[in-house]
């Protein structure tokens, strides 16, 4: 019986009443829009959320792969974005469903993100993570660094200019590392590059033959020596927030969140953001979709189209700081005026709101994460001294050779 | 009728017990047999996790596996872990089993004690383990730091990260091992212990000649339940990890095989790869079961 009901994904209960089912990860912030949607419609939507992207990934591919399991309205990575696009006939078009003329709304970049090729709209964009600059306002001054945010932004225009003020905070002996682990940083110096990464729109590796990726992986290289070596998301990292061990981190608005968490009261006021080196980039932002599964893709549209109108962008907004990517909600007075108390009451509305504008279109091909996955684990080995650039690259491209084969 | 109830009460006597044992059979065909087969025919493919069946290819997966490095690095951190795991673990159940057949005060509590980190939620472990074994803020390097050793990167090293493997492995399992030998060493007849400290046999040679002798069948059933388990070895270096990537380390230093086949499978969609995988350890899991059976044989047959 609890299998029977834990599967069900949005069967219709008694009486024609209808029941969605939306599959989320991490925070979407959409507990206050649902119940919104379920007064306006009558439509009960039951949220399913996983808070690991690791986790909730391969558990959609399985559902989507057996046509069976996924909810009526799924929510897809960036990063897997592309290889849901290449299977296109598992989704429902939602073109049909009164989204044709919605690409006015969206970022170019987005809405071509979620669109196939000969023009069928699979995801309608949630949010992005256009890039700040976070950085430990007590440690730059003990380091004799500026502390005011325009001053920090002035410091490093470039990604060299980031990399001599870490050698300058590194003279100072703080007893802090620069940086936490260079990993995050490759993301933020690939993603200002745009173009295609990691893969064609045919799906093949263009590692070895796109030199921004190699130009990027460099850059962050070089920073080896200027990190804290904690891996990113794990227990030690997190130790590392709570105990200053790094003056600084790349800010998607998402990642905001997370360290007022995770510092907690004692680090409120501690941290700043200031502009990305190199000006812009992204990192993560997601999508809805709807599965060809679903037995109510009209409702499960309407919901799809609801969550990622204006209104539900600044919805999300108002509850997780996740950043609109309709250009009607990045104006708005609710995001640009936004500021925000932990950081200093720093503008990151503003900051993130101009970022976004300024992006440039990255495609990221089918197989990103477990590439991104396989750079992650090279350049951990290169800062922690198990191998060197050479070797880590070379491996990367091996383990991308794999999954993209 | 009568002839009727008289069929029946036959089919009763002669057909029940099939039918008692019939559900364990029937799960075991749905749940074992099935995949296992399917696995089989999943691995002679091209089967990509999104496209499904993409053709047949043979052994074209096995051959590959043949020749793929990681594979065989995963076999041998696999075995290397087995090692340096389940000797310790098993010696240790075996003392502690024998500390405990003693009359010692709180004897039932400690009992009871040790099967607690049997029934810990894995999700509670992973997080104390990583904590302990962390490089910069971790407890076990501070204490180590205040002896004045330098930190060591757990994760980091080949041997160093099977080693914090093996601890939570046997954190986990000496006490099932214990209770297992405990009960094994309760159904040793007394009078044995009594003739023997009569003759003035020492507890040290007790041990070694009474209890270790007698317990033969019980410590081969746990190296075997030991080797099937370990083979699969999984949750332990995958909680172990940072992200859940599967990648057993930034260069694969403690990446196991069933690690290996989650990867292949589920990161990299290739399931027909995965699946060869797989079945190749069932496979070696089959010989390293027999050969323990063999070995059973030739000692149940020594005095």
């Amino acid at each position: 019986m609890l299998l029977a009901t834990a599967c069900g994904g949005g069967e219709g209960s008694d009486g024609g009443e209808v029941t969605l089912t939306i599959d989320t990860f991490g925070v979407m912030g959409y507990d206050a829009l649902l119940q919104q949607f379920e007064e306006e419609t009558g439509i009960a939507v039951e949220e399913r959320n996983v808070t690991d992207l690791a986790d909730y990934t391969p558990q959609l591919q399985q559902n989507i792969a057996a046509g069976s399991g996924a909810g009526d309205v799924v929510a897809i990575e960036e990063a897997n974005i592309a290889q849901f696009l290449s299977q296109p006939d598992r989704f429902v078009d939602l073109a049909e469903h009164g989204a044709e003329d919605r690409q006015g709304d969206f970022l170019e970049w987005k809405w071509e993100q979620g669109t196939t090729p000969d023009g069928k709209i699979v995801g309608l964009g949630t949010d992005i993570g256009s890039m700040g600059m976070c950085y430990d306002t007590v440690l730059f001054d003990e380091a004799g660094l500026p502390t005011e945010r325009d001053e920090v932004s002035e410091l490093w225009s470039t990604w060299d200019d980031f990399v001599s003020t870490g050698e300058e905070f590194a003279d100072a002996e703080t007893g802090a590392s620069f940086v936490s682990t260079i990993q995050p940083y490759f993301r933020a110096v690939m993603s200002q590059n745009g173009g295609a990464p990691y893969q064609d729109e045919e799906g093949d590796l263009v590692l070895e033959s796109n030199d921004d990726t190699r130009a990027a992986y460099d850059t962050v290289v070089g920073m080896s020596d200027l990190s804290a070596n904690l891996p990113i998301w794990s227990e030690e990292w997190n130790a590392g927030i709570q105990n200053n061990a790094f003056a600084t981190l790349p800010c998607p608005s998402w990642m905001l969140g997370h360290i007022e968490n995770t510092a907690g009261d004692g680090g409120a006021g501690r941290w700043d953001v200031a502009a990305v080196p190199g000006g812009g980039g992204n990192w993560g932002g997601s999508f809805l979709a709807v599965p060809e599964q679903s037995e109510h893709p009209e409702e499960a549209a309407q919901l799809a189209q609801f969550l990622t109108s204006v209104e539900g962008h600044l919805g999300a907004w108002e509850e997780a700081n996740t950043l609109p990517s309709t250009v009607e909600a990045l104006e708005s007075e609710e995001v640009t005026g936004f500021t925000r108390p932990y950081f200093n009451d720093a503008p990151v509305g503003e900051i993130y709101a101009t970022t976004a504008m300024e992006l440039e279109p990255v495609y990221y091909g089918p197989d990103t994460q477990a590439i991104d996955d396989a750079f992650r684990a090279a350049l951990e080995s290169v800062e922690q001294g198990q191998a060197d650039a050479d070797e880590g690259w070379d491996t990367a491209v091996s383990e991308a050779e794999r999954a993209a084969g | 009728m009568r002839r009727l109830t008289r069929l029946r009460a036959a089919a009763d006597t002669k057909g029940a017990p099939y039918l008692f044992i019939a559900p364990f059979f029937l799960l075991f065909g749905v749940f074992g047999l099935f995949p296992l087969l399917y696995t089989a025919w999943v691995s002679l493919h091209d089967w990509s996790l999104i496209g499904g069946n993409e053709g047949f290819a043979g052994l074209d997966n096995y051959a590959r596996l043949l020749s793929d490095e990681k594979f065989w690095n995963a076999l041998v951190n696999t075995l290397g872990i087995f090692a340096v795991a389940v000797v310790p673990q098993l010696m240790l159940a075996l003392l502690l089993a024998d500390t405990l057949n003693r009359a010692i005060r709180g004897r039932s509590l400690f009992r009871m004690a040790l099967i607690i980190p049997y029934v810990t939620s894995i999700a509670a472990m992973a997080i104390v383990f990583s904590t302990l074994f962390g490089t910069e803020f971790g407890l076990i390097n501070q204490l180590l730091g205040t002896v004045g050793i330098e930190p060591v990167n757990w994760r980091g090293g080949r041997f160093s990260s099977w080693a914090a493997i093996a601890v939570m492995i046997d954190w986990r399992w000496v006490g099932y091992n214990t209770l297992i030998y405990l009960a094994a060493m309760q159904a040793v007849p007394r009078d044995l212990y009594e003739a023997a400290d009569l003759d003035g046999a020492s507890r040290m040679r007790q041990f070694f000649q009474i209890t270790i002798p007698m317990l033969r069948p019980t410590i081969l059933f746990t190296v075997i339940v030991s080797t099937i388990g370990q083979m699969q070895l999984f949750t332990e270096p995958a909680v172990f990890d940072t992200g859940g990537a599967m990648q057993g380390g930034t260069q694969g230093q403690f990446q196991t095989v069933m690690m290996l086949v989650f990867q292949e499978a589920f990161r990299y969609g290739d399931y027909g790869y995965g699946a060869a995988i797989s079945w190749v350890l069932f496979w070696i899991i089959v010989v390293l079961g027999a050969v323990n059976a063999l070995l059973a044989r030739t000692i149940k047959g020594a005095p």
